[in-house]
């Protein structure tokens, strides 16, 4: 579904991906673990259009992706849940999630928005308060479902436990679980790799840009080195 | 009793033109968080170029719709080579942008048009209507409908349609913005076309009563940015009732004190509401949690 070949960007004038190679298909969960740095939210950047690619090639569902603009990306089944999770703070939790589906008018809008409530009940309750009050897990909640509701085949999420309680990262994860029932392709970027590695089907180590160790998931979490350097173990 | 009545209308009158003007900062400052003082030049140009292109044979109607879309693809250019090629400038660069601009399009103005004061008859006659005493401009009734109409637009606009709402989320988080797929570059342009478009319409509405020339946008600018402030930036029920507001003020205090004091109560009254309330009478609190 998702193909990406000697994937190449820089800051300026420091390189900070070296070629990588990465394909996710149909159905899967795929998740790209590393450290700080690794390059982790810059590769989910480039794959989104708001980070310019300078070689290599993003091919998606058959199309080269590498020259469509990030706006026009979310049209074609491709939506990203944010690093920092970027939800539109002086607009109401439901606002956020209509503006989810921005590319749409129907029926199907109202349905999506239930199904994100039922989801993640709190945003019901708080459907209508600005979303800049919410919590950091809510915000979490509120940026997957507004990615969400712009119908992606392939959801791609950075970092969606960053900063929060584990009780509502167990929650969140158990979303991206059920992700599969949805026939929503998930490609997620975690720091947390023992949780992102136990609900995934395969997984890429990124170190400094580049793509050392790739497998199944459980392949990587029986591994010595990835017990050592990320699974603290 | 009469007194009163004329004060009041006068200030109405004023206000009313204030109103407009600063409805005009809104949709830019909702889609990028600039004030664009490049505003008044609008304005300008919405009368001038009626004034040129009626005494060049067009009816006055045609003449105005002309100047509302010649000014329209004015700020088209503005945001095109002067807002987009600054893009991720900090907003205080790209006000400054602004600034230039006006200083620009005023000078051009003097070339093209001339350095003359100019007017065209008021739309119904200049016969004033008679209210428990006092009167008001048939064409002051004109600027006050011209504002309420393009309030009710701008209001249904941010809180009715999609649209409205991507200008707003273009502004509060242009990355997230695109990755739900709004073209924020559309936004940009059409918040540039339509704010100036409303600015060309204000000055069709007030040449009448105020006349124009090359430099009337400074002072209309002005005026109507303080009005906008007083309201709460971006909020077009702040705009309307910051203009009305400033507009009598200005009228009771010249009536009743003094025209030597008008604009200097008004910029007391704008500043004890701004040390009260930071944000304008309407202006929402941001309530922003990281």
């Amino acid at each position: 579904m998702l193909n990406v070949e000697g994937l190449r960007s820089r800051y300026g004038r420091i390189e900070v991906l070296h070629g990588i190679d990465l394909a996710v298909n149909s159905g899967e969960i795929v998740t790209v673990v590393g450290a700080n740095g690794a390059g982790k939210t810059t590769l989910l950047r480039c794959l989104s259009g708001v980070q310019p690619v300078t070689g290599g090639s993003i091919t998606f569902r058959g199309e080269s992706f590498t020259a469509v603009p990030a706006y026009r990306r979310v049209g074609h089944g491709l939506a990203q849940s944010p690093e920092g999770r970027q939800i539109f703070t002086n607009l109401t939790v439901e606002e956020n999630l209509r503006l989810g589906a921005f590319l749409y008018a129907d029926d199907r809008v109202e349905k999506d928005m239930q199904t994100a409530f039922a989801m993640f009940p709190i945003l019901k309750e708080k459907r209508n308060l600005a979303a800049g009050g919410l919590s950091g897990g809510q915000q979490q909640m509120l940026a997957i479902t507004r990615a969400l509701m712009g119908r992606p085949s392939c959801l791609l999420l950075d970092e969606p436990s960053m900063g929060l309680a584990p009780i509502i990262v167990a929650q969140i994860f158990e979303v991206v679980k059920s992700m599969r029932d949805l026939d929503v392709t998930v490609l997620l970027v975690e720091q947390n790799a023992y949780g992102a590695l136990k609900i995934a089907d395969r997984g890429y180590v990124l170190e400094t840009g580049r793509v050392t160790m790739q497998g199944s998931a459980a392949e990587l979490i029986a591994d010595p080195r990835i017990r050592e350097a990320y699974l603290g173990i | 009793m009469a007194e009163l009545m004329q004060f009041v209308l006068s200030g109405l009158t004023v206000g009313a033109v204030y109103a407009l003007v600063a409805l005009g900062f809104t949709i830019i400052y909702n889609a990028s968080d600039v004030v664009n003082f490049a505003q008044g030049e609008f304005v300008m140009l919405g009368g001038m170029i009626t004034v040129f292109a009626n005494m060049a044979g067009l009816p006055i109607p045609l003449a105005a719709l002309t100047a509302i879309v010649v000014t329209a693809v004015a700020g088209v250019a503005l945001n095109k080579l002067a807002i987009e090629p600054a893009r991720g400038a900090p907003v205080v660069s790209l006000i400054i942008i602004t600034i230039g601009a006006s200083i620009f399009m005023r000078g051009l103005a003097q070339v093209v048009f001339d350095k003359q004061l100019h007017r065209f008859p008021a739309f119904t006659g200049d016969t004033p209507i008679m209210i428990m005493g006092a009167t008001i401009l048939p064409q002051a009734l004109w600027v006050l409908f011209g504002a309420l109409v393009v309030f009710a637009g701008l209001w249904a606009f941010f809180t009715r349609t999609l649209t409205g709402k991507a200008v707003l989320a273009t502004s509060n988080n242009r990355l997230a913005a695109q990755l739900v797929g709004i073209n924020t570059n559309w936004v940009m342009t059409m918040s540039f076309a339509l704010s100036a478009g409303i600015g060309a319409l204000a000055g069709v509405l007030v040449t009448p009563i105020t006349n124009t020339s090359y430099d009337v946008g400074i002072a209309l600018a002005l005026k109507g940015f303080a009005a906008a402030m007083l309201g709460g930036m971006g909020n077009p029920i702040g705009a309307l009732v910051g203009g009305l507001l400033l507009g009598l003020i200005e009228a009771l205090t010249a009536g009743y004190i003094s025209s030597v004091y008008k604009d200097a109560a008004a910029f007391v009254v704008i500043l004890l509401v701004l040390f009260f309330m930071p944000r304008g009478i309407f202006g929402k609190s941001s309530t922003d949690r990281v």
